[in-house]
């Protein structure tokens, strides 16, 4: 009998099977949630592909789940005409790209002052930029408009133009002169992160900087923005794909002028389809053309921006 | 010229420094002025009159309080959405957290497949969009096609449906009950919100020193209680910071949005519309005042 006990207490200790079913008990449940949130995430961009291929008979045929039984590239073709889809994604690239670098060199800059060339009242403007993180767009959507309406630059324009005003909607200056001055969408997230990550690289290397003769210019391009790469590729992305899918910036500023979110939104207006159904299968096709360079953009570069991130500190 | 490079010379470090830092900051200064302070303080300049646009320009007329008034006396859709918002905002705000958390939580371990997993996870701060959440397939798409969208609701609610009887039967309030199904139901809407929340937690867990967990394993402690004794608290300060950026989140894509945006462009009246996004504004400031107050009592600082 004892040597019985004795056999057991030796399993026990050798291979200790209740820690082992534990941690495969959690392995299994892990794996169990990390497989159904991807499903969950992924399900409705594979349900868009799939209905993106489907003709107009595969509708209301219950046998196709997946595979379009007559596969047809006609949706994407009346969704590419009525959306204009390929003038509107050009002003969508334009408009991303541009505001996008341009973003990036005000909100680091600013972001730098805040961090290390401290004056009298930076903080005090530090504490608004997080403000304008706070207040809602549509608090001053009106005189925003207004503003580029009846743009004069506190008088300037009527100086040397001659008009009273200039009328800038309906062109890319809003979004130009907005991001050039750190004022564009989320800016102040922008500048807080690469505050906080500025704050995170050391003194001694600028002081090292300075001591071999650098001065602040020299300093900030040689030392510091090589050294902030997390927080640029984060900054970046962030705010083109913002950018990209923002449609209350760009239909307040931009009337006529067609970027993608815009023109998916009077899609279903301009296609004069009887069937409902039908008319969701054309929206979900444009739906998905709109996102398809950002999901391309985001196979490419997603290993950089999971890592970038890590290390941005955003967490201060 | 001369005077100035002299004067240049005197100045300290420090002094120098402060004027870069005026210079880098200028672009930040000017924007502010022109394109934040400013039209603020016209907003609620607007808010107070009525606006009539006339030939070349417009006229602003002084009213007093009377579109905040009516507002709330005689608008009928205001007071609703503006309920409705808030509410959204109180119900997905602490299951977005949680799930935040708990999703950071799961990334952070070893396992096959983790960068694919991670790369799916923040899929949808790639997707997250006004546009794309109106033009939602599940909606409408779904509701058509028998083939594809009308199995899953029916699993999806059979499911549900199980879980409440459940909980119900094991003596847990119902409301409590109704909030989690209802959570369960609306898994998508929360996981595709919750992207860049599970990125800064994320970053987070990254920065907890390891020698913590080490101390806790050799007192002896369980991974259960070395996620509520460890983790919860040095992740404190974050949940602050995404509690924050929730709130403002949440409220970026509410309804109220829209009716805001319309009274301004499609009733042209921008008196009404800057009153209704100045009590829009401080309402939102006063829950992020309140919601913040009360977690910041309770965060830990490890330093």
């Amino acid at each position: 009998m004892s040597s019985k006990t004795a056999y057991t207490d030796l399993f026990v200790s050798r291979y200790q099977p209740l820690e082992k079913g534990k941690r495969w008990a959690w392995v299994l449940i892990r794996t169990v949630l990390v497989v159904g949130f991807c499903f969950i995430i992924l399900f409705p961009l594979f349900q868009r592909l799939s209905i993106a291929f489907r003709s107009k008979a595969d509708i209301y045929d219950p046998t196709v789940l997946w595979i379009p039984r007559n596969f047809t590239l006609d949706n994407l073709r009346i969704a590419i005409e009525t959306t204009n889809y390929f003038e509107a994604l050009s002003n969508t690239a334009l408009i991303s790209a541009s505001t996008t670098l341009i973003q990036l060199v005000s909100c680091a800059l600013a972001a730098y002052a805040f961090a290390r060339l401290q004056f009298r009242g930076s903080g005090l403007l530090f504490g608004l930029v997080i403000f304008t993180i706070i207040v809602p767009p549509q608090t001053i959507m009106i005189p925003l408009y207004l503003t580029y309406r009846y743009f004069d630059l506190f008088g300037l324009v009527g100086l040397f133009t001659g008009k009273d005003s200039l009328n800038l909607i309906d062109t890319f200056w809003p979004f130009i002169l907005s991001s050039s001055t750190a004022m564009g969408l989320k800016n102040g997230l922008y500048i807080y992160i690469f505050r906080q990550f500025f704050r995170g690289i050391p003194k001694e290397i600028g002081e090292a900087a300075l001591v071999d003769g650098a001065g602040v210019f020299r300093t900030f391009m040689r030392i510091v923005v090589p050294n902030a790469v997390p927080a640029i590729v984060t900054v970046l992305l962030f705010s083109f794909v913002w950018q990209w899918n923002d449609s209350y910036y760009v239909s307040l500023f931009l009337k006529q002028v067609k970027v993608l979110s815009t023109s998916l939104m009077d899609m279903g207006m301009g296609l004069r389809e009887p069937d409902p159904v039908y008319t969701s299968m054309l929206l979900n096709t444009g739906v998905l053309l709109a996102i398809a360079p950002l999901i391309l953009m985001y196979l490419f570069v997603q290993r950089y921006f999971v890592e970038s991130v890590e290390r941005t500190g955003i967490v201060g | 010229m001369k005077i100035t490079f002299k004067r240049k010379k005197k100045l300290t470090l420090k002094q120098k420094n402060a004027w870069f830092g005026v210079l880098f900051a200028s672009p930040l200064i000017f924007g502010m002025i022109m394109l934040f302070i400013l039209p603020l303080i016209q907003s609620l300049r607007y808010s107070l009159s009525s606006i009539q646009l006339v030939e070349g320009g417009f006229s602003v007329d002084y009213e007093g309080f009377s579109n905040y008034t009516s507002l709330f006396t005689s608008n009928p859709d205001y007071p609703r959405s503006l309920a409705e918002s808030i509410a959204a905002m109180a119900v997905n705000v602490p299951l977005i957290l949680v799930f935040g958390l708990f999703a950071a939580v799961l990334l952070n371990q070893k396992f096959r497949g983790r960068p694919f997993a991670r790369a799916v996870f923040f899929l949808p701060v790639i997707l997250a969009s006004s546009v794309i959440a109106n033009l939602d397939i599940g909606s409408f798409v779904g509701s058509g096609t028998l083939s594809s969208g009308g199995g899953e609701a029916e699993s999806n609610l059979l499911q549900s449906f199980e879980l409440k009887r459940m909980m119900l039967e094991s003596g847990i309030s119902p409301i409590f009950v109704d909030y989690l199904t209802g959570a369960v139901d609306r898994i998508y809407e929360i996981i595709s919100s919750s992207g860049v929340q599970i990125l800064i937690f994320l970053a987070g867990l990254q920065s907890i020193p390891p020698s913590l967990y080490e101390a806790a394993k050799i007192e002896g402690a369980t991974g259960y209680e070395s996620f509520w004794k460890v983790t919860f608290p040095m992740m404190s300060p974050l949940i602050l910071t995404n509690t924050v950026y929730s709130i403002i989140d949440s409220f970026s894509d509410s309804p109220i949005n829209k009716l805001v945006s319309e009274t301004a462009f499609k009733v042209f009246d921008f008196g009404l519309s800057a009153a209704m996004s100045w009590v829009y504004f401080l309402s939102v400031a006063l829950i992020l005042a309140v919601s913040v107050g009360l977690i910041s009592r309770k965060v830990f600082y490890y330093d």
